[in-house]
């Protein structure tokens, strides 16, 4: 429109170069010393001694075990463990949902304006997130061990460690999800008068499902993960069985439920894929 | 009444002052076009009306009441009898065109029949109604992202037909249009607004549709009022000083066929004569 008041010697170069420069240089000068505390040393890994220790280590892995009776625990115990994550991921929607379209800035009707009830509304909010993430700070296998002292050994203290802990992730991510969508046609819904479940079935939900049930999907592989870590504390399922496996000093029945591990997430992958076209 | 302003101004939160002392009273029934250069506030003061934006001065009053001084409910439902035209549709792409219309009415529906909705749609023959107006019927049951840009737009007008408002807002709701559907859309806003008697403000950027489809035509230039006269009394000149900053032509949206084949917008605008769709 106006090329020649402008037209004065542009410059050639990116204004944004120097602080690109900047901000790599502090990176690095802030990465290093993090490294230095975590004792990052690679190279000791391939040290002849160090690598015979985990050759032997892994060897002990072979041959995987199949005998017919192991076989019948590893059934129960994958069945198990997947009720496990199924209906801990169940229980953490139950928490996830509601706290999310509490804490989202996508449906805040009173930031339209702003108008009446925006204190409340704000409030509300920074509660649903400072519970999700109390919800979320507390590691499940504290959860758990808390729950198999109060519930006894067993999947329930599992599942209870799962809803709360994953409940808050959820609840977190799903609330940034819905705010990184085009949050455009829900603010139209609200602008005539519409409600917060209208706004999210009809403007929020249409944009938002692929990326929900994918990271929904992602949530319960990582439940299957997590449980194995809870079972170390008796909370049941794979878990449980692989700490007999190890205390036992039984590698070959360790690789078998680690191969049934890689068949759960290919799994859910093709799970994840399959609904994401659905929903596609 | 439609709505009034009373010296009314709105600054944006980065300082820009996007309107400043805006008086206007539009009555029931009306049909107003605002128009002016791009940057004018068009749009600003659109979202003003439909109580999307506050005004930071001034007094704005909207089918009786102050919105701003409503409580939540009563701005709800408010905000249902105002119906705004977005120049790009805020519909997301996955929506059937069927939910897209109903979508709507959600500011009238209660909550469980906006969700039943979802699953069967309640109310197809109104939706169909709605589409047919502007020849989309055998859209109904399309997805949104089917739709090219045009027929997305006059799916946008059709849902707010759909809302029956008591204020229609416009904001440049043919942009996408031919000029031969561009005016058959007025057309239809236009007879809607004489059959329920709501009030219709559209921002227009073709100023040949604007003398042509409404009677009484407000000019916008750095956020102020320039003109608000009815049509019969604007001149050609009122007209070229305040598009002065846009050069020597006026936007128009029918661009005569002869000249259609030249590459000068000059040429173009010469053979435009305004005088000829005035005032009706």
């Amino acid at each position: 429109m106006s090329a020649s008041t402008q037209a004065l010697s542009p410059p050639h170069r990116d204004p944004d170069t120097r602080a690109r420069l900047g901000w790599t240089l502090v990176a690095l000068v802030l990465l290093w010393p993090l490294l230095v505390l975590a004792e990052f040393r690679p190279w000791a890994l391939f040290d002849a001694g160090n690598l015979r220790v985990m050759g032997s280590f892994l060897g002990g892995f072979l041959p995987p075990a199949t005998s017919t009776e192991f076989l019948g625990y590893l059934l129960d115990a994958t069945l198990e463990t997947m009720a496990i994550a199924t209906a801990g991921i169940a229980l953490a929607l139950l928490l996830a949902v509601p706290l999310s379209i509490l804490s989202t800035r996508a449906l805040a009707v009173s930031k339209i304006g702003p108008g009446p009830g925006r204190l409340g509304d704000r409030m509300a909010r920074a509660a649903g997130r400072a519970l999700l993430t109390f919800l979320r700070a507390i590691p499940e296998i504290v959860w758990a061990l808390m729950f198999v002292r109060v519930l006894g050994l067993g999947p329930a203290a599992g599942v209870l460690a799962l809803a709360i802990t994953y409940g808050g992730m959820l609840g977190k991510v799903y609330t940034e999800i819905l705010e990184s969508i085009d949050t455009r046609p829900a603010r139209a819904i609200l602008e005539a008068g519409g409600g917060r479940f209208a706004a999210l079935a009809y403007g929020l939900l249409p944009n938002a499902a692929q990326e929900l049930t994918s990271y929904t999907v992602y949530r319960w592989e990582c439940a299957v993960r997590a449980s194995v870590i809870m079972g170390f504390v008796g909370a049941g399922g794979l878990g449980q069985l692989m700490d007999q496996s190890m205390k036992m000093l039984n590698g070959g029945e360790a690789a078998t439920i680690l191969f049934v591990f890689l068949v759960l997430v290919l799994f859910a992958d093709s799970l994840s894929a399959t609904l994401r076209r659905a929903l596609a | 009444m439609g709505f009034e302003l009373e010296s009314a101004g709105l600054t944006h939160g980065n300082g820009f002052r996007a309107l400043q002392r805006v008086s206007l009273r539009v009555g029931r029934g009306e049909r107003v076009a605002v128009i002016g250069p791009s940057g004018a506030g068009k749009t600003s003061l659109i979202r003003l009306l439909g109580t999307a934006l506050r005004p930071t001065e001034g007094r704005l009053d909207v089918l009786g009441a102050n919105p701003w001084r409503l409580s939540a409910g009563a701005l709800r439902r408010l905000r249902a009898r105002i119906g705004t035209i977005h120049q790009s549709p805020p519909i997301p792409p996955r929506l059937r065109v069927v939910t897209a219309i109903h979508a709507g009415r959600l500011g009238r529906w209660p909550a469980w029949k906006g969700l039943l909705s979802l699953l069967y749609p309640v109310d197809v023959a109104g939706a169909h109604a709605a589409l047919a107006r502007f020849d989309l019927a055998d859209r109904l049951f399309e997805r949104c992202d089917r739709l090219s840009g045009g027929q997305l737009q006059r799916v946008g007008i059709a849902r707010v037909l759909y809302q029956q408002p008591d204020l229609i807002l416009a904001d440049e709701p043919v942009s996408a249009l031919d000029p031969a559907l561009a005016d058959a859309a007025l057309g239809e806003l236009v007879a809607e607004s004489a059959r329920s008697g709501a009030s219709l403000f559209a921002s227009l950027h073709a100023v040949d549709l604007a003398l042509k489809w409404f009677p009484r035509i407000i000019g916008l230039r750095g956020g102020e009022v320039v003109f608000d006269l009815p049509t019969a009394r604007l001149t050609d000149s009122m007209l070229h000083e305040l598009y002065a900053a846009e050069g020597a032509m006026l936007p128009v949206q029918a661009r005569d066929a002869a000249a259609g084949a030249t590459t000068d917008p000059e040429a173009d605008a010469k053979v435009i004569r305004l005088d000829t769709s005035r005032g009706r």
